[in-house]
């Protein structure tokens, strides 16, 4: 009877190894937004350099919106730049952009050379809105629903799959539903 | 031989101690508050707060540019007059709680908090189980001394006969 308990060490080995083993498979570096189903925080943002409008939360009212930040620093973001021009030609969603922590000017000169998928352009030289909004690291993207509420949040660049699979028919549902 | 060994041996603690050692104190001096008082709870708070981009580290040990503007919000909130709680509390509604170096005793993470002590209470009831055992065993074997009853109570228990 005792004998069993011998296999007690084995078990235990088991256990964990499945365990640790299924966490490997995920990515600690994501932490989950905060925001989801939340309001977005208020926020009034100056215009980049050499354009009329800022952005502010009153610009995404009433509509299901993309919110896309991004810096002309950023790597990732230039991978990304061609899916987001992509997404604003075929007029599914509006993006909006904040440029985040760019030195005056950089945003701007970065946008002329790639092309500007933006409705409009939030200045975030100091950060603070990239707090508000828990980001990480740039690119991140929040999809947001007619009542101004952040809906979904994706770390990293867009892909095509992740825009076909994931926020596209996101986007569809959200401009769906009756008064969202 | 023994000495090239423990030549070696210094080497490598020092280098242990140079490689844990922090390469440079984070916040720069211009970050200093002109309060002395506030300056040692914003170190304080510095210190308690992860740096959400290299999350091993505190936003006291980084140098990256987002550690920094999280520092300048520790710093904007104390002046502010909030609480170091408050502060951190602030932190958490846009990070959650993984912006906090210690993770908080809550449903999510009690296992977390309680998991070493029950282990360690079970190791620790095993041991003194089993040392007890061995010495009422030793004890009786002492007094019977009765090695052929001995002997087929084992070759029972083994199945042997």
């Amino acid at each position: 009877m005792t004998r069993v308990f011998l296999f007690l060490p084995l078990v235990l080995f088991a256990v964990m190894a499945l365990y640790f083993g299924l966490g490997l498979r995920e990515d600690p570096s994501e932490i989950p937004s905060q925001l989801i189903d939340r309001e977005l925080p208020e926020f009034d943002l100056p215009p980049i350099q050499g354009f009329e409008a800022g952005l502010s939360n009153a610009d995404l009212e009433g509509q299901v919106s993309l919110l896309n930040v991004f810096g002309s620093w950023c790597p990732p973001c230039a991978i990304e730049h061609p899916m987001l021009m992509q997404i604003s030609r075929s007029g599914t969603v509006p993006v909006y952009g904040v440029d985040w922590k760019d030195p005056p000017g950089a945003g701007t000169a970065w946008l002329e050379r790639n092309g500007n998928p933006y409705q409009r352009i939030g200045n975030d030289a100091e950060g603070r809105l990239a707090i508000d909004l828990g980001i990480t690291g740039a690119p991140e993207t929040f999809i947001i629903d007619r009542a101004g509420r952040v809906r979904y949040r994706h770390v990293g660049v867009i892909t095509e799959e992740i825009w076909e699979g994931t926020l596209r028919p996101l986007v569809e549902h959200l401009q769906a539903e009756e008064g969202g | 031989m023994s000495r090239f060994l423990s030549a070696i041996m210094t080497g490598l603690v020092l280098a242990l101690a140079a490689a844990s050692a922090p390469a440079t104190a984070s916040p720069g001096p211009e970050e200093r508050m002109e309060d002395p008082q506030l300056e040692a709870r914003a170190r304080t708070l510095y210190d308690q707060l992860r740096c959400v981009v290299c999350q091993s580290q505190s936003i006291d040990d980084s140098n990256a540019p987002l550690a920094a503007d999280l520092r300048a919000v520790v710093r904007e909130r104390l002046l502010a007059g909030d609480s170091n709680a408050e502060v951190k509390a602030y932190l958490q509604e846009r990070y959650g709680d993984y912006v906090l170096m210690l993770p908080p005793v809550q449903g999510n993470t009690l296992a977390l908090w309680l998991l070493p002590l029950i282990v360690l209470a079970g190791g620790g009831t095993a041991i003194v189980l089993f040392v007890r055992s061995q010495k009422r065993r030793a004890a009786s074997d002492a007094d019977a001394a009765d090695d052929d009853a001995r002997a087929a109570r084992l070759s029972d228990d083994e199945g042997l006969s």
